[in-house]
């Protein structure tokens, strides 16, 4: 590999004292976030010593701001410098150093300046009901600022469930009208990175196939990365032994649930829901919900304040025990699946609730 | 955990660079740095070279002409007082603890599987099995590393923020004459020592503090909270102007504000979808200065004598507390208090699995099946912004009503029916602005309350005229 490219993203961070050996560290993890094939870590270090840093404005809506917190856990000890050093953060409400209308030049410089090149992350629901007056921001609506910042971008990240479909804002009955960012604008070019919140190694992985491979990563047909959204955490999960056996955690603190049994009678969404976190975890691959005791909320699933609620009541028909290929093959009945289908799943729930509180006796 | 890293990000990623002026650091001679660094703590990076390449880093930035967030901020406005030199020192703080703060939170993807967002707190407990002898619970391995953590945690509040505060504090002495607010306090109290019932024995205790009284500590009774809608986007069937109480408490929403695209709100109407939340009638401030102010009247052994210590080390009277710069020093002050009891607490929690107690739920009423047909109940807690409760009323196994008063309710609410104003509103009154295009001074006051949403606040002269509009997040 040649010198790298002056003014190139690893250049800026050989610059900054990022050693060559943490700079491939990170662009292995990104290929092991982004499931490449061997040689993937070196396409992604050739890339980043090309590219200049591209610019990235960060949209908030009706959010709690958990996506940025969230992306504020970026992984490696090097990976938060990276992630600030590989894009060029012009916007961004909550860590950015000036307010009110230097802010808004900030954000009205790139839409004007950059035109159809920057990247634009959307956090939170668009209110659409009477008029957008539920969610304002310097006197304008959300709706408005996402039209314009969106419309004019390269393409747009929408991070975590309220901008993918609504999320909590959403929930029935829904009383200001939130949607996630693929109601609210039409026609751009869009990425889901669902969850409460979505992990922060999906963002990367994104931003970093897009440097690499000079297009977003494939989507299912949700509009959500293969990567990331391509397994079933069921599938994938560390206590999928015990499902198989027949070793289900009754009641919290049980002895089965201090042997690290199966989770699904007290809940679990895992056999519902696409997501890579049993192989990605969260906080540098410390834990996530399955590990730590508690079953998964199914929080990367449509509507799933709706569709994945009681959170501990355990599912029906869960289909089949074999490995499915991804969310579009997997089959009715699931959340996943139309609103009708929605009912009808809600209804077969209804009719199996006596014989199932019996059997969980 | 979760108050000593909220705290820390709150300190040098929300509000330090409404002190700390970035461009000045580029200019600091890294030699005297690490001098200063060196007098205020023993903390290891503090050497010339450290700060020579932090600052090599920053040229670089700078010379990269890409400035991100940085970019369009106040840097150069009068109102920066610090010499470059603390600048420098502030703007490595900042970058490490970025670093930082990713890694003791680590404590919370243990305990709660995930951060942000913890996932395994239940009603009745919490949903982390405990078994020395599994490796998928919490076991030893798991309890030394959030040892390590804790200690981590600890160790950068007291040799890093806490020392950075009262350093920086230094250069802003005037600031403990601005921003007091309505200068009355609430906290209901936090981190129960015995049963979670008994709210009189609480690590940080219960309590209102009136009328910057620090004398006598009042008691705290859900009962008195009301909520009033005179100048909010609701409605309330027996007229605006009334208060309830939560449990009777009704979010009938009705917008009346301007057609966005708008540039003012009317504000002699209604103007927010904050409530007017109010104790007895009055409002109160909430937040870590509430509970430390609490603490200290409250004879608070540890917080008594951090507090005392700061004030003679900035050589300036208790009046002091009740200001922009109280309320900044006191986040600091807690964090470095529950910062030094997480080791203990890690401890108490070995102690009760030497004893055999493995217990992490209640299990009798799980099932909603053994609830009454009709229930109520609240819960409060002081998360690390303010004192948070909520009230529930449930009917044939399902919520009937469910009210929530939350921090930035009570910091940030509009004037009430009687023309009160709430703290964010009281504490501006007085504020100097130096440059009224550019006003930095109103970013202190708004940011030293850890706001949780976007706010407006308009800059006019007498005429009503505008003169600018800060947006503070």
């Amino acid at each position: 590999m040649g010198e790298a490219k002056s003014g190139s993203i690893y250049d800026s961070l050989r610059k900054k004292g990022v050693s060559r050996r943490d700079f491939m560290k990170f662009c292995s993890l990104m290929a092991a976030t982004l499931a490449l094939p061997v040689g993937g870590a070196a396409r992604i270090a050739e890339a980043l010593e090309k590219k200049q840093k591209p610019t990235l404005v960060w949209l908030e809506f009706q959010d709690c701001c958990g996506n940025t917190e969230s992306f504020l856990r970026a992984n490696d000890p090097t990976v938060a410098q990276i992630v600030l050093d590989i894009l060029s953060v012009d916007y961004h409400e909550t860590i950015m150093a000036p307010a009110g209308k230097q802010a808004e030049k900030s954000l009205s410089d790139v839409v004007k300046n950059q035109k159809g090149k920057y990247l634009v992350v959307v956090e939170g629901a668009i209110p659409l009901k009477d008029g957008g007056v539920y969610c304002t921001i310097g006197g304008r609506t959300a709706h408005d600022i996402a039209k314009e910042v969106c419309g004019n971008a390269m393409a747009t990240i929408a991070i975590g469930a309220c901008a993918w479909d609504g999320g909590i804002p959403a929930a029935a009955p829904n009383p200001t009208g939130a949607v996630g960012v693929k109601d609210a604008v039409k026609g751009i070019t869009l990425i889901n990175l669902p969850g409460c919140p979505a992990n922060v190694v999906n963002l990367t992985g994104t931003v970093v196939h897009f440097l690499t491979f000079g297009s977003l990563p494939l989507t299912d047909s949700m509009g959500r990365p293969l990567f990331a959204y391509g397994r079933r955490i069921h599938d994938a999960c560390e206590r999928r032994a015990h499902y198989d056996a027949g070793r289900f955690v009754q009641a919290w603190g049980d002895d089965g649930h201090k042997k690290g049994w199966c989770l699904y009678q007290m809940g679990c969404k895992g056999p519902e829901t696409f997501k890579n976190c049993p192989a990605q975890k969260w906080n540098q691959g410390t834990s996530w919900p399955v590990q730590a005791g508690h079953g998964c909320i199914g929080c990367a699933a449509p509507h799933f304040w709706d569709t994945m609620t009681p959170f501990y009541k355990r599912l029906e028909n869960v289909p089949g025990f074999g490995v499915e290929a991804n969310v579009d093959k997997f089959g009715a009945g699931l959340a996943a699946a139309t609103a009708a289908g929605l009912v009808v799943h809600r209804i077969l729930r209804a009719s199996k609730k006596e014989k199932s509180s019996e059997e969980e006796k | 955990m979760q108050y000593v890293q909220d705290h820390t990000i709150h300190f040098y990623h929300l509000h330090a660079l409404d002190w700390v002026d970035i461009v000045s650091a580029l200019k600091a001679d890294p030699g005297k740095t690490s001098e200063l660094q060196q007098s205020i703590s023993d903390w290891h990076n503090s050497s010339k070279t450290y700060f020579a390449g932090v600052q090599d880093k920053l040229k670089s930035f700078v010379a990269g002409g890409q400035l991100g967030i940085f970019a369009n901020a106040y840097w150069g406005h009068p109102a920066y007082k610090l010499p470059p030199e603390a600048n420098l020192m502030a703007v490595a703080h900042y970058l490490e603890a970025l670093d930082w703060q990713k890694n003791i939170i680590r404590m919370h993807a243990i305990l709660g599987s995930k951060n942000p967002h913890a996932q395994t707190y239940l009603v009745g407990g919490m949903a982390t099995a405990i078994n020395p002898n599994d490796e998928s619970t919490l076991n030893a391995n798991s309890i030394a590393h959030m040892m390590q953590m804790a200690q981590n945690a600890k160790d950068f509040v007291e040799k890093v923020y806490v020392p950075d505060l009262l350093a920086i504090a230094s250069f802003y002495k005037d600031w403990a004459g601005y921003g007091a607010g309505v200068g009355s306090y609430l906290s209901y109290g936090e981190f129960p020592k015995d049963d979670v019932s008994n709210t009189d024995n609480q690590f940080l205790p219960r309590g209102r503090i009136l009328n910057k009284d620090l004398s006598k500590v009042h008691p705290v009774d859900q009962q008195k909270v009301a909520e009033y809608i005179a100048h909010s986007w609701y409605t309330y069937p027996e007229g605006d102007n009334v208060s309830k109480h939560p449990f009777d408490g009704e979010t009938n929403y009705k917008y009346t504000g301007p057609k966005p695209p708008y540039e003012f709100l009317e504000t002699d109407k209604k103007y927010s979808w904050v409530k007017a939340p109010r104790y007895d009638d009055k409002p109160m401030e909430v937040g870590p200065l509430a509970r430390m102010l609490v603490a200290y009247a409250s004879g608070h052994e540890r917080v008594k004598e951090l507090v005392n210590g700061s004030l003679k080390k900035l050589a300036v009277g208790p009046a002091a507390l009740f200001s922009t710069l109280g309320r900044t020093a006191a986040r600091g002050i807690e964090t470095l208090v529950v910062a030094e009891q997480l080791p203990l607490w890690i401890g108490e929690l070995v102690d009760n699995i030497k004893k055999g107690d493995l217990r992490i739920h209640e299990n009798s009423k799980w099932d909603p099946s053994t609830w009454p047909s009709e229930a109520r109940g609240y819960g409060f807690h002081e998360a690390p912004r303010g004192s948070l409760c909520h009230w529930v009323k449930i009917k044939d196994g399902k919520i009937s009503n469910y009210q929530c008063v939350v921090p930035g309710t009570w910091n940030a609410s509009p004037r009430d029916a009687k023309g009160q104003r709430g703290p964010y509103e009281t504490a501006l009154i007085g504020t100097p602005v130096a440059k009224p295009d550019e006003p930095l001074e109103i970013l202190r006051t708004v940011h030293s309350f850890d706001p949780c949403l976007a706010c407006a606040v308009h800059v006019t002269d007498v005429n009503r005229k505008e003169l600018f509009k800060v947006k503070v997040s």
